[in-house]
């Protein structure tokens, strides 16, 4: 599987009312790659990734995935295209089990999805890939219990199963270690390097050993505007973000 | 989220034998009581289909509809108008079309409102009810196409002869009866296979969290036009019903207070599960009449102001049993066991 763009976002801009809360934002997504975008408190990075998910529509730009244009398509059409994202805030289906979580994520990829005679739970192909996606989170001692009830962490690894279970291609993660303990995140930074084969990956996240640890490419975003991008290693040494970001981090 | 506070979606093993001794109940009933309280009890099985129907959209899309009714009434009057007076009309093709013309209306109003959401779904489906009884109270009678639809305005229409079924006779009360409950017991089975099936399945990610099933990739105003459509079908079916026991479609059936008497009896019931809807449009109908039967009280005329007191009974439901009559009986049965939550 050679490395290629699978998603390939241009001069991104969304404003609400006379604030641009993404200013002209471009980024490659590379298949076997995770891509971290860091960046303080209303950066932009939780909008770039809702206009990347089609959860918002940018007020101009181009989004490519896998060679189709999907600028300004609903969340469903996106998600079908090929691309999965996780929340920041959990978004799972509280009252359901574990593996119906991952069971309906799963459905939703299948011919069978609206059939309405049979049981949901018969279907061989459906149940296979729920059940490889929640053995790759790391949750199969967990699955009949209800999601309202499992641990933080496990919430968190079941926001993952949920995504891997639609097989996407590229995999949006917005803050998936936040409010995670340390063994928790260890394994989920684990996990993501073991996704990131298979996937192209953009990463949001606060917790900067886990960033450095895991990217091979890092975006920096102030203010809605990217102010570097590039290796970890050159994001480093920027003065611009150490001033910017970085040194301030330090400070507070 | 609490266990007592998420819907009884899988009946446990005691409730189902209660429901099976229910509907042997049901069997016994018209050999041991009178012909008036037969009829009595297969309204109120007619009225619990109707609102099954709506717990479809209700309990198990999370779609409050305030103009469910509307279905209701249009399969009451299809049957109306394709009745005449010189001679019966079969039941084989009046009730699909009764059914499919129901469904039909549902599509189409369907179509604008499932975009909706919250308060505005409540009020736009209200609306399209408004209007549809409006049109029946205000009109005798309407042309469409060269045709003289017969309406009858506010008066109503009677039906003086029931559907011919050629197998068995529907005029005989006994076998009116049965007919009921058989549909009964059918749309519950047909609505439980519904509910645990893939689209089931769909619907109640969408009542738990629509945002999440569209990032899944499901294309949600599908499944809810189809979810409306659907429950919008039966409860024409259920309408149909009503026309042909009663003898008497007028436009109340469409109106406010009956969409707002099938969500009470969700309510009161329990939700999400087709059981509960029928547990509560029997307890609403049979409150109903204990309520209208309350003497006058030092000149107050406790009967007529049956309102207060279902209002209040339903309060106090809703309060302490927030899963409903079903969900009530589910916790008195599992004794002791505490739930968690």
């Amino acid at each position: 599987m050679a490395d290629e763009v699978l998603l390939s976002a241009k001069n991104l801009v969304k404003r609400f009312g006379g604030l641009a809360a993404v200013n002209d934002v471009s980024v490659d997504l590379w298949r076997g790659r995770i891509h971290a975008v860091i960046g303080p408190n209303g950066a932009g990075k939780s909008t770039l990734t809702n206009l990347l998910s089609g959860d918002l529509p940018p007020t101009t730009g181009s989004i490519h995935l896998g060679g189709q244009d999907i600028t300004g398509r609903s969340p469903e059409r996106i998600s079908r295209a090929g691309l999965g994202r996780s929340y920041q805030k959990t978004n799972i289906f509280l009252p359901f089990t574990v593996w119906e979580n991952v069971r309906l994520a799963s459905q939703s990829r299948a011919q069978h999805a609206a059939s309405w005679l049979r049981r949901a739970t018969g279907y061989a192909g459906t149940n296979e890939r729920a059940e490889k996606a929640i053995t790759l989170a790391g949750l199969e001692h967990r699955r009949d219990a209800v999601a309202g009830t499992i641990s933080h962490g496990e919430q968190r690894q079941l926001e993952i199963a949920m995504t891997l279970a639609t097989e996407p291609q590229v995999l949006l993660l917005d803050e998936p270690l936040a409010g995670m303990g340390t063994a928790e995140a260890e394994r989920m930074v684990a996990l993501l390097k073991r996704l990131k084969e298979a996937h192209a990956i953009m990463l949001v996240e606060h917790d900067m050993d886990a960033v450095f640890a895991l990217a091979d490419r890092l975006t920096v975003m102030v203010n809605g505007q990217v102010i570097a991008s590039g290796t970890p290693e050159q994001v480093r040494n920027d003065a611009g973000v150490q001033a910017a970001y970085l040194g301030e981090e330090e400070r507070s | 989220m609490s266990a007592a506070k998420s819907h009884l979606e899988v009946l446990p093993r005691s409730l189902q034998l209660l429901l099976v001794l229910g509907v042997f109940a049901l069997a016994a009933f018209p050999f041991v009581s009178t012909d008036f309280y037969a009829s009595m009890m297969a309204r109120m099985m007619i009225l619990a289909i109707f609102a099954m129907s709506l717990d479809l959209l209700q309990g198990v899309t999370g779609l409050v509809s305030l103009g469910h009714a509307a279905f209701f009434g249009i399969g009451g009057y299809f049957l109306s108008l394709v009745s005449s007076d010189s001679g019966t009309v079969s039941l084989w093709w009046t009730l699909p079309g009764a059914v499919l013309a129901s469904a039909f209306f549902a599509a189409v109003i369907g179509f604008f409102v499932v975009r909706t959401h919250g308060i505005y779904f409540i009020m736009v489906t209200m609306a399209f009810a408004q209007m549809l009884f409006y049109l029946v109270f205000d009109n005798k009678e309407i042309g469409l196409f060269g045709l003289s639809l017969r309406l009858g305005g506010s008066d109503g229409v009677y039906i003086n002869l029931k559907p011919d079924a050629a197998l068995f006779d529907l005029e005989n009360k006994k076998v009116f009866y049965f007919f009921t409950l058989g549909s009964l017991v059918l749309v519950y089975l047909f609505l439980r296979r519904v509910l645990w099936s893939p689209f089931g399945r769909v619907l109640a990610g969408i009542r738990v969290n629509e945002h999440r099933m569209r990032a899944l990739g499901y294309g949600t105003f599908g499944y809810k036009l189809a979810a409306f459509t659907l429950g919008g079908g039966i409860a024409g079916l259920a309408g149909y019903l009503w026309g042909a026991q009663t003898g008497f479609v007028n436009p109340e059936l469409m109106g406010f207070h009956m969409s707002a008497h099938a969500i009470m009896m969700v309510i009161l019931g329990g939700m999400g599960n087709f059981a509960g809807a029928i547990v509560g449009a029997f307890a609403f109908e049979y409150l109903l009449h204990l309520f209208k039967d309350l003497p006058d009280i030092g000149g107050f005329r406790a009967g007529k102001h049956w309102q207060l007191w279902m209002g209040l009974f339903i309060v106090l439901v809703v309060a302490f049993a927030p899963r409903g009559l079903l969900g009530l009986a589910e916790r008195v049965l599992r004794g002791k066991e505490k739930h968690h939550g």
